[in-house]
Formats: C-alpha cells, structure tokens, sequence
C-alpha cells in the first residue's frame, strides 16, 4: 500500500508560453503551448482553490510571460483571498505603471525580475530581443514605487558569468532584497544551447568566490542565493525537493507535472486539471507516484546514505545524460557518468561558442 | 558568521516580503518568504509575532521570560540566537 504524500508547498502555475523574450536557455519544452490551447480564467482561479484546499502555500505565476495573460490580477486576487503568498516571475517587458499599481491592489506579494545581463549588447543577445536592459531597469523601478518586494533572477552561463561584480552592484541598485544567482541548467532549450552556454571552470570557480564573499559583505542587506552548475558539482541537488513531495506545476493547458520539465520524460502519463481533481493527481497520478520517494532508485542512489537528502537529483538531467532517467544524476560524483559529464562540460566551455539557436513556436 | 552581535534595545520587524499565517491544513505555524517558507514552532511563531518594528528585543524576552515563566538569561539566549540567524538570512530587518 502506498503512504499518502505530504502536501505540496508550492504551485508553479505556467499560465502561457508566449512571450516577449526568445532566451537560448528558456526552461519551456521545445514544443510551446499556443495562445489557443490555454485554459481560461475560470479554469486557473479553480487550479488556485484547490491548490490552497491540498496545502499549497506560494503560488508562483510565471510562463513564459505571466503579464500577457490579462486576468493575472484576478488570479492574484484570489490566490490573496486564499492565503496563498503570491509570487510574480517576470521579465518585465510589458510592465506599465497602471500594471503594477493593479498587480500590487490585487495583493501581490513579491516579484521577481529577470536580468540577463548587465550591459545592454549581452542583455539583447541572452534575451533575443531588443532594448531588454532599459525596460527591465524600468520594471524594477516601477515595482519599487510600487513598493513591492523585488528579487533579481540572474541567470548565468559563460557568456554572462564574467559580469558577476556589476550584476550584484545592479541589482542592489534596482532595490533587490534578494538576488537569485542561477546557473542555466540544462533541460529544454538550454540542452539544445549547452555548448554555447557553458562557462569555464574558472569562471565557475571565480563566481563562487564573488557570490561567498558578497553574501558575507551584504548579510542583512540583501539575500543572495548561489548554487553551484550541476557540472561541477560534486553533488547533485535535490531536484524540486524531491519528486512529487513539495512542488506541483501547472502548465497552460492544465497539465500537471511534478517539475516543469518533466515533459520530456518518456513513459509519465500526465494527468490534465481540467478533467480530474488536483488532490487526486497529487495523490494518485502516475507521474507523480514514477520517481516519488526511494522505491525506483538503482544503484548508487538505493543504498546511498543521501538518498532522502537529494533524492537521486534531477531526473531530466538523468533522462538527458545517460539516456535512462532512473539511473543516479550525473551531477553526482558516484555516478559512473560523472567523470564524462565533467570533460564534456570542460571541452565545450573551451571551444569556439557556437551561435544560439533562440526559442520559437 | 562575523557579524557584531544585536543591541538588544533594537526593534526587529519581518523582512519586506515576509510574511507569517497560521496554516490549517499542516497545524502550524509558518513564515512565508520570496521562494522560501520556514516552519515555526511555539516558541519561534511566539518571538515573532512580537518583532512588530516597535518592540524592543529586550521587552520581548522579558515578556516571554513572564509568559512561559522561564528565567529571563535562558529566554534572551535562545531569542539572540533565533533573531540573529533569521536577520542573517533575511526573515527579519531593523
């Protein structure tokens, strides 16, 4: 008999995959919903309620660009009138002065901005579109007047990573009260961009550095988050927390999928919230139950001492790198693919890059 | 961590963007911030429910110290302790 699952603590509710920017490293799958298959609004604000009902506390509203959707702040509004903590990830292409101040009415929590990077040549290139760094400094001055809590997710590769310094200095002075230093991982675009995004082991190593001692310099100031690129890692992460046991996300048409990769896993039947109950999915659903907990895992991760601490890593990452997406993360020095991933990453940051290939319907 | 230790005469408020509700489905207390949420037990949903930007750390142990009637040195201790690790990762601001 299966044990019931503790509840989810958040919902990742992907309401659209259009968007503004075309970022070679977009974690969307390479087939993108379009405007047509999205659930309407109905449809979201019940996604909503019975999140809340199944023990879901921060709602993140993201996509693609969660501010094309036009009923965002009536979906914002409910999930305030729930409890729900609302969380808003943008890009801030679109955002208006009259958006905020309705966003920050419905009872936005937090917001948080996408930087690409810090000088306007990069920030058009890893955004594939134009102006982006003048219209994000915009959007953060504008959720700051607006008061509202504002996170900086950086998201860093080799083309980028040498900005570091300035991109901490910026986003303190856009007002950040946390910045989000993310390395690409390598699912779905990004997979397909690696060669093009993988940073060198020095310019890992010297970003580690910056990101340790900024965190000590700016302790109580602003928060800074930095994990450490899978393919250097010596250990892997534990994946969403687990698979199936803190996070469910919903894409735009209804499915539900235990990460929002998840898609590209063979053999997982994804159930759709627009024909059977969250809690049930949660609960029941194949995809769910396929990589929940220690059952499934073969060697190394079934008798490892860490298997309920990273909980075998990312599955994708598996599924990608070695073909099988129950076998250890590669991420993972026990891994007999570890030493492959390793090279691999250190061959590719040493080439020529090659050009991107952007995201596209 | 290096950080010179709280005057206990500071008022601590929640950070910007954090927030603390009762959440009925777990019975617990939590405290909910930009992507991160943090169970609190007795104690700690006690600490800082009184960190409202206007109370002085040293009157909120002696609050404590008369309400769980607990000797005021052990209740500054593990109140120093808790407020300085969450101003440390940003739960709390002065």
């Amino acid at each position: 008999m299966r044990e019931i699952p503790a509840p989810p603590m958040g919902l990742l509710a992907e309401l659209t995959h259009r968007c503004p920017l075309a970022c070679p490293y977009c974690s969307n799958p390479l087939t993108l919903a379009r405007a047509s298959g999205e659930m309407d609004t109905g449809a979201w604000l019940r996604v909503l309620t019975e999140a809340a009902g199944l023990g879901v506390l921060q709602a993140h509203f993201s996509g693609g660009e969660p501010l094309i959707r036009n009923d965002l702040e009536i979906l914002i509004a409910h999930a305030a009138s729930l409890g729900l903590y609302s969380n808003l990830i943008t890009s801030g292409m679109t955002l208006t002065h009259k958006r905020v101040r309705a966003l920050a009415e419905a009872g936005l929590d937090h917001a948080q901005l996408s930087l690409q990077d810090t000088e306007a040549e990069g920030a058009d290139l890893f955004a594939g579109a134009k102006g982006a760094l003048a219209r994000k400094t915009a959007a953060a001055a504008m959720l700051r007047e607006a008061d509202l809590p504002l996170t900086i997710n950086a998201v860093m590769h080799r083309g980028n990573l040498d900005h570091l310094e300035e991109m901490i200095e910026t986003a303190l002075r856009l007002g950040a009260g946390r910045l989000e230093i993310a390395h690409v991982q390598y699912y779905g675009w990004a997979l397909r961009n690696r060669a093009a995004l993988m940073p060198t082991r020095a310019q890992v190593e010297k970003a580690s550095e910056i990101a340790a001692a900024a965190r000590q310099r700016l302790s109580g100031i602003m928060v800074i988050d930095y994990v450490t690129p899978d393919y250097y890692a010596e250990r892997p992460k534990a994946c969403m927390g687990g698979w199936g046991q803190r996070f469910l996300c919903v894409d735009p048409v209804g499915l539900v999928l235990p990460c929002h990769a998840a898609a590209t896993i063979p053999g997982l039947d994804f159930d759709n919230v627009r024909e059977r109950p969250l809690a049930e999915i949660w609960r029941d659903g194949q995809a769910f139950n396929r990589f929940r907990g220690t059952e499934w895992m073969r060697a190394p991760c079934r008798n490892c001492e860490w298997r309920e601490t990273d909980w075998g890593g990312c599955r994708c990452q598996a599924l990608a790198l070695t073909g099988e997406a129950e076998a250890a993360d590669p991420a993972c020095h026990l891994s007999p693919h570890h030493g492959r991933l390793r090279k691999m990453a250190e061959e590719e940051a040493e080439a020529a890059p090659p050009a991107f290939i952007y995201r596209r319907l | 961590m290096s950080e010179k230790p709280l005057d206990p005469a500071t008022c601590l408020t929640l950070a910007r963007g954090v927030k603390m509700r009762f959440d009925e489905i777990r019975g617990q207390w939590m405290l909910n911030a930009p992507e991160r949420v943090l169970v609190l037990d007795e104690i700690a949903k006690e600490i800082l429910s009184r960190c409202d930007g206007g109370t002085r750390i040293s009157d909120l142990c002696w609050q404590l110290a008369i309400e769980f009637a607990e000797p005021l040195e052990t209740v500054e201790a593990d109140v120093m302790e808790l407020l300085q690790d969450l101003l440390h990762r940003g739960f709390l601001r002065q």
